[in-house]
């Protein structure tokens, strides 16, 4: 069993980040972070670079817990966020929500609740 | 000089400089992104044509044109993804200031340098055109079929990595600019009616570069995404100036006389000006490779200075020599414009008010891009989806427009997947497109001299012009193949090879 999480270099991935890490170290699990990207644009600042690679290894080490970072380019994040938990057998799946006024949910859609209804395991939901 | 001035003033008339803004914005904005050129823009705003004046539309072209130049750079500095051919060396050193904490100094060398090298070609481009319009116009028929045929053998043999490529892209754009009927046979037309008026320039510009091009993206949509370095507002300090100008005015001088030649391009000047800064770089030298700001400033001042030279033989003698210069081409064509010596006698206002805008072009490209840069920066988070379906949209509506008929959307698809095809197999677009302008002139230049010698071939070589424009050929032609039979020595790299080198030296 793995505690997954969905990873973005922003306040909402940082607030989930920290809580996926306390989950694995309570139910001493390997936890996997997922950031992945459509890659339909030249540039996504959703998409890690180096320096925060870097800086999230550096934070995984030091509370010492068992983690692996993809960074997987896809059709669809979502999907590919659900088909890695089922992939991994995940006990647990960390995502991070903010609001999003009712014209942006209407036009790019509300990945949380996808994520929510779509998800065969348990999932925990952080609000940054 | 009064024929500047009154350039200048019908080139601030609110309608005009409205134009050129909104040519400077577009062509900023398509030089930033990769894959969407200047020639595609100009391509896709043919249409436009139909209703805008000729001065106005040519204004807003050569600001894309302009303004591409300027676009590149910042996608060269900030990503290390040229947005443009012309800015391939750009990112040698570029992209490695900016990886220093330098992304700021590197803008504004590369934006100030283009301005001035913007500039001074401007002023050498009004210096040289009206001299070498007042000389060619009183060459023969003979003469113009010699230069066309040099500028047609430069495009295709000396750029581009293999020459069997590019004299196989150079027969299908000739093959497609004898479709018609206008010598008064049926060529090509396959006895379609809707063919017999030929293939409207428009429709193949459109389809080989924007259809082609979307395409191309499409079969390879998905990419990791980039790094982008951040920036704030692009500045120099006064030792960036001090190392700046020298390298600003060499690849200014490096990239005018290269545009202005008949294989124009802005890839061989940028690699000189890059190897000559290199060479003086003195006490900086061993920054080069990591960051050096001459080397952002020289090639930046040469691809700019090497757009303005570009436009010498396209105003003087109507010769395209880069892809851009082809469609706008085939813009001032569709006015009924002859572009050439004649120009300047029979539309004097139009072509002084084209020049004059360029000066504004250039003030407004510094004004935009200095403080905008980091603005420009976010245009690259666009989807490309977005962004190819809007292209496909405008281009399916830009052939439609050209006759209102349906067989024209048709046609467009089918050069659409040829210019994918020719991507896929790395047949280069440029010779095509100058193909199928120069074509048909070139044709006509033939019929005109072999007419006037009733039919007697060595007139061809009668004029003296003509017979040193041959012997460049012949040099072109064969001197690389000399050169690579004389023992001992190479003959001289292809462009590509040696700019892959220079990648290579700078990496390691």
């Amino acid at each position: 069993m793995t505690v997954v999480v969905g990873w973005t270099p922003d306040a909402r991935g940082q607030a989930a980040l920290l809580r996926a890490v306390h989950e694995a170290q309570v139910h001493d699990e390997p936890l996997l972070v997922v950031n992945a990207s459509s890659g339909t644009a030249p540039v996504d600042d959703r998409f890690a670079g180096a320096a925060e690679l870097a800086a999230i290894r550096a934070l995984l080490d030091s509370h010492g817990v068992d983690a692996e970072v993809r960074q997987p380019v896809v059709r669809d994040v979502t999907d590919a966020l659900l088909d890695i938990t089922e992939e991994v057998d995940a006990s647990m799946l960390v995502i991070g929500i903010r609001h999003r006024s009712a014209v942006g949910k209407l036009l790019m859609g509300s990945t949380a609740q996808r994520i929510l209804l779509d998800a065969r395991c348990p999932v925990l939901a952080v609000k940054a | 000089m009064d024929a500047l001035l009154t350039g200048l003033s019908m080139a601030l008339t609110p309608e005009n400089l409205l134009y050129a803004v909104v040519g400077v914005l577009l062509g900023t904005a398509v030089g930033v992104l990769p894959g969407i050129g200047p020639a595609m823009t100009v391509a896709l705003l043919l249409p436009v044509t139909y209703n805008v004046s000729p001065s106005a539309a040519l204004i807003m072209f050569a600001g894309i044109y302009y303004g591409g130049m300027y676009g590149g750079s910042t996608t060269s500095i900030l990503l290390n993804t040229p947005g443009e051919s012309s800015s391939v060396i750009t990112a040698l050193e570029g992209n490695k200031m900016a990886k220093r904490g330098r992304a700021a100094q590197a803008l504004a060398t590369a934006a100030i340098g283009s301005f001035v090298a913007g500039t001074i070609g401007t002023i050498l481009l009004v210096a040289v055109a009206p001299t070498v319009a007042e000389w060619v116009v009183v060459l023969g028929a003979p003469s113009y079929f010699a230069l066309m045929l040099l500028a047609l053998v430069a495009v295709t043999s000396v750029l581009g990595s293999s020459k069997l490529r590019g004299f196989s892209s150079l027969a299908l754009g000739l093959a497609i600019g004898l479709v018609g009927t206008s010598t008064g046979q049926a060529r090509l037309t396959f006895d379609n009616p809707l063919l017999a008026d030929g293939i409207d320039i428009v429709v193949v510009a459109v389809a080989i570069f924007a259809v082609g091009e979307a395409l191309w993206v499409a079969a390879h949509l998905r990419r990791r995404p980039l790094e982008i370095i951040p920036v704030g507002r692009p500045w120099m300090d006064r030792k960036d100036w001090r190392r700046s100008w020298a390298p600003w005015l060499r690849g200014t001088a490096y990239g005018f006389p290269f545009g202005a030649l008949p294989a124009g391009g802005a890839e061989l000047p940028t690699f000189l000006s890059y190897i000559t800064e290199r060479r003086l770089a003195g006490e900086h030298r061993a920054e080069f490779g990591k960051g050096a700001i001459e080397g952002v400033a020289g090639p930046e001042a040469a691809n700019n200075a090497s757009a303005a030279g570009t436009l010498v033989p396209l105003l003087a003698i109507g010769l395209p020599t880069t892809a851009t210069a082809a469609v706008i081409l085939a813009a001032m064509q569709s006015y009924g414009l002859q572009p050439g010596p004649q120009l300047f006698e029979a539309e004097p206002e139009l072509v002084w008010t084209l020049l004059a805008s360029l000066f504004v072009a250039n003030t407004l490209l510094l004004v935009i891009n200095l403080p905008l840069a980091p603005l420009w920066a976010r245009l690259l988070r666009i989807p490309r989806p977005y962004l190819y379906a809007g292209i496909l949209f405008f281009a399916v509506l830009g052939a439609y427009s050209v006759n209102f008929q349906r067989f024209d959307v048709l046609l467009l698809c089918l050069f659409g997947a040829l210019g994918f095809a020719m991507r896929r197999f790395g047949l280069p677009v440029l010779p095509l497109i100058v193909g199928v302008i120069l074509g048909p002139r070139l044709e006509e230049q033939l019929t005109q001299a072999l007419q006037l010698s009733q039919g007697d071939v060595s007139a061809l070589w009668s004029e003296p012009v003509a017979v040193i424009v041959y012997v460049v050929i012949a040099v072109l032609l064969l001197g690389p193949l000399v050169l690579r039979l004389i023992p001992g020595k190479q003959g001289p790299e292809r462009l590509e090879d040696e700019v892959e080198e220079l990648e290579e030296e700078v990496r390691s």
